[in-house]
């Protein structure tokens, strides 16, 4: 049984107690299913017509997922990755929330691409949902840090 | 669609996601009053399928995407299977909480799969 150092024999062992982040990782599965599925329908049918906001529907799809996995997932490398796709994500909202108010015209699309991406006007499409949701993953990740650090 | 059943399946699943978000905060562990919530809100939409499948063969065709429309109830039949799922294998509070969000989804998504059937147009 060769144990190299950098593996932390306690890394797997917490037994997550999600509590109230299971609600949390409920609500990033629902708008990571949504997002992706939406994506991929738009790819299929009007990809031409919209490319860059599609795109970036799928980008923000599979960072979703990402992230719901990171945030189920056990042990201090998915902690990491669920910091990464969240503060991703949270960048992405902004940025993007802030350039379709300047420059609608950059993810309007078509008419039948409507509010274009999950992130165009800061989420407005999906209730602002991908603004909050962010800001209180990474509340509750700080939360766990001393749980995960601390084994 | 059919508007009558479309408006009594959201007005359940909406009811169903206030009940349990509400028995969940309430420390109430899944039982049989969120599980059959949820579970009613997954039979309505079997029998929202069953309505898609026959009535654009009776001349109630969607104005809209039939593909986007059938993700979206894809999608939300299999909402209250993975919360329901969830709620089998971790027993606490807010696992009530997640079928209740379930429901609210589901009930945000049949007012949109109302819009793609009504509103939208090719």
């Amino acid at each position: 049984m060769s144990r190299t150092p950098s593996a932390s024999p306690a890394q797997p062992t917490v037994r997550r107690s999600l509590g109230i982040g299971r609600v949390l990782i409920i609500v990033y599965a629902i708008l990571a299913i949504g997002a992706t599925s939406r994506a991929i329908y738009q790819i299929l049918t009007v990809y031409s017509s919209a490319r860059v906001p599609i795109t970036l529907s799928a980008i923000s799809g599979v960072v979703y997922i990402v992230a719901t996995l990171a945030l189920l997932l056990p042990g201090r490398r998915w902690y990491r990755v669920a910091w990464v796709t969240i503060s991703f994500e949270l960048f992405g909202v902004l940025v993007v929330g802030t350039l379709s108010l300047l420059d609608p015209s950059i993810f309007a699309g078509s008419a039948k691409v409507s509010f274009g991406t999950v992130w165009s006007y800061y989420g407005i499409g999906y209730l602002f949902i991908p603004l909050a949701l962010p800001v209180l993953g990474m509340l509750w990740l700080r939360s766990r840090r001393a749980l995960v650090a601390g084994v | 669609m059919i508007y009558w059943y479309t408006v009594l399946e959201v007005a359940i699943a909406a009811a169903a996601g206030v009940l349990c978000v509400v028995l969940g905060l309430f420390r109430t562990k899944p039982g049989d009053l969120s599980m059959g919530a949820t579970a009613l809100v997954e039979l309505l939409l079997l029998g929202q399928l069953g309505i898609a499948i026959v009535a654009p063969l009776v001349g109630n065709s969607p104005t809209g995407s039939i593909i986007e429309f059938y993700i979206y109830l894809i999608v939300a039949l299999l909402l209250p299977l993975l919360a329901g799922f969830w709620a089998l294998v971790d027993r606490d509070r807010w696992s009530t909480v997640v079928l209740g969000l379930a429901c609210f989804a589901i009930a945000v998504m049949v007012v949109r799969m109302n819009i793609i059937w009504t509103v939208q147009t090719q």
